[in-house]
């Protein structure tokens, strides 16, 4: 299952600057995990895994730019 | 000055650049990736593009910004609202690459950057302030005595904070302990500082503001502002003068703020702002802003006075040349934020092409906007597209005028919230200036109406 952005704006892998990331790649993730945060207009909205698995890749770098519909990291 | 780099975008890039041109000073805009065909970037003389979209890798950029300032020959640099505004260590790198800073000093910027700090000083220059601690809270503090003194319900604030960040309510003595130490931990986090005080909670409190503006030696006040129609601590419309205030509670504000501007040897323009409480009639400090604000358009309107014209001024090194006699206020002016959000929809922003931007006109009516017909609003910065601003003799004549003007105002392709200041602007309870810094959020009715 891949995790899709539901808005358009910037995503950050990472809670704020000089913060650990949420996940990194390979890390197994539960259903509802926040995995990153997407940015549109100062109002940030927290990414989740909808179900359980292993991320396997981001396919949106840290501070990239996404599109609604977007596929953000790659599950399996 | 010869010319002046804009380390901003959007409507008050704009603005600046309107008044350089009036001054015979080339304008350099700088530019994200995302705003190559911005207006700002058309109007300008040069545009750079510094960065891609996201803000911390362009208009956030020090090394980004100040190159583009060494590459275009600029001899100056307007920070705008919001950004590197009020960023101290930026405001030094401005100065020691030989620029001009359109700004106090960083000196100012830090002391008022520190609530707590500020807070003391404020005291000192004779400002009215809540009751609450003088610093912020040192180990070994009877905190509890300390808020018993103080009295219930209070806030917990950390000195890093501001612009209503970093605030937590206590109402009941049983929750200060935990309070205080849920706040310390938070404050730590966000801001790098585990620093906060007390201060006294004004459950229904009016948001007022004192304009002033110096050159280090001289100084006038350009007289007051309310701004208490807000949503989430975010205001969205704003009138000056401040309606219905007691005669000395408004000089009391005014010669206060002028000694707080003194004391700091402050120059450039600045804002003092005030909780006010309708039902006691006491006004206090709540923190000063460094910097030209959104809402700078009403006091121009009631003063005749271009603001953003005596900061390059002051800046270039001019005395103020104006003495408070030389200040006359005439009528009263309203200011509409028109965000790209949908107040029907829970204020989601709405970025997207705008297919059609029809502004007010008329008497006594100004639109100042960061976009034109065509262009693309991004999703990655501030949903403010722009201002309408109005100004009339009495307060009335503006309110009708108001109502008048935004149902002038049309934009399409994206949602904005003309119509919710709309609907505010015609309420009872506006006109009777009944309303406070949390009337949106009680007043549920007034969202979700659709247009």
């Amino acid at each position: 299952m891949d995790i899709i952005s539901p808005l358009p704006g910037i995503f950050y892998r990472k809670p704020g600057p000089g913060k650990d990331p949420y996940v990194t790649e390979g890390d197994s993730i539960i259903a509802g995990q926040t995995i990153g945060l997407v940015e549109i207009m100062k109002q940030f909205s927290e990414v989740r895994a909808d179900v359980a698995g292993v991320l396997v890749r981001f396919e949106i770098e840290d501070f990239g730019i996404v599109n609604p519909g977007d596929v953000i990291a790659v599950t399996s | 000055m010869k010319k002046l780099l804009i380390a901003n975008r959007g409507e008050i890039a704009v603005r600046i650049i309107r008044t350089a041109r009036e001054l015979g000073i080339t304008t350099v805009a700088v530019v994200s990736e995302a705003d190559k065909a911005s207006y700002a970037a058309d109007l300008a003389d040069e545009a750079i593009v510094i960065g891609p979209a996201p803000a911390g890798l362009s208009y956030l950029s020090h090394e980004a910004v100040l190159k583009a300032a060494a590459d275009s020959g600029a001899d100056a640099v307007h920070p705008g609202y919001g950004f590197l505004s009020e960023n101290a260590e930026f405001a030094r790198k401005v100065i020691a690459a030989g620029l001009i800073w359109v700004g106090p000093s960083p000196a100012s910027i830090e002391l008022m950057g520190d609530k707590s700090r500020a807070r003391r000083a404020a005291i000192d220059a004779g400002v009215p302030t809540l009751p609450g601690t003088e610093t912020a809270l040192q180990d070994g503090d009877d905190i509890e005595a300390i808020a018993a003194f103080i009295g219930y319900p209070l806030v917990v604030k950390a000195s890093a904070g501001g612009g209503g960040r970093g605030i937590r309510l206590v109402v009941n003595p049983d929750e200060l302990v935990a309070t205080v130490d849920i706040a310390q931990a938070e404050a730590l986090a966000a801001f790098d500082s585990s620093d906060v005080y007390f201060e006294k909670f004004v459950s229904r409190a009016r948001h007022v503001e004192v304009q002033i503006l110096g050159d280090g030696e001289n100084f006038v006040h350009l007289g007051d502002r309310d701004c208490s129609m807000q949503r989430r601590q975010q205001k969205i419309l704003e009138e000056a003068p401040a309606p219905g205030l007691p005669d000395e509670v408004r000089q009391r504000m005014r010669d206060s703020s002028l000694e707080l501007a003194r004391k700091a040897h402050y120059v450039g323009v600045g804002t003092i702002e005030f909780l006010y409480d309708p039902e006691t009639h006491e006004a206090a400090f709540i923190e000063m802003n460094t910097r030209i604000q959104v809402e700078h358009t009403i006091t121009e309107a009631i003063t005749g006075i271009d603001l953003v014209r005596e900061q390059l001024r002051i800046a270039s090194g001019e005395k103020l040349g104006l003495t408070q006699e030389d200040v006359h206020f005439t009528g009263h002016a309203l200011e509409f934020r028109i965000n790209a959000e949908d107040p029907d929809n829970n204020f989601m922003p709405s970025p997207g092409i705008i297919k059609a931007l029809t502004l007010p006109g008329g008497v006594g009516v100004r639109s100042d906007f960061g976009f034109v017909a065509g262009k693309s609003v991004a999703p990655f910065y501030d949903s403010l597209l722009g201002k309408i601003i109005v100004w009339a003799p009495t307060r009335d004549i503006a309110i009708a005028r108001a109502e008048r003007a935004l149902d002038e105002t049309d934009i399409e392709g994206i949602k904005t919230t003309v119509g919710l200041l709309r609907r505010l602007v015609s309420l009872a309870d506006f006109a009777e200036v009944n309303h406070h810094t949390k009337y949106i959020e009680t007043a549920v009715d007034l969202i979700g109406v659709a247009k």
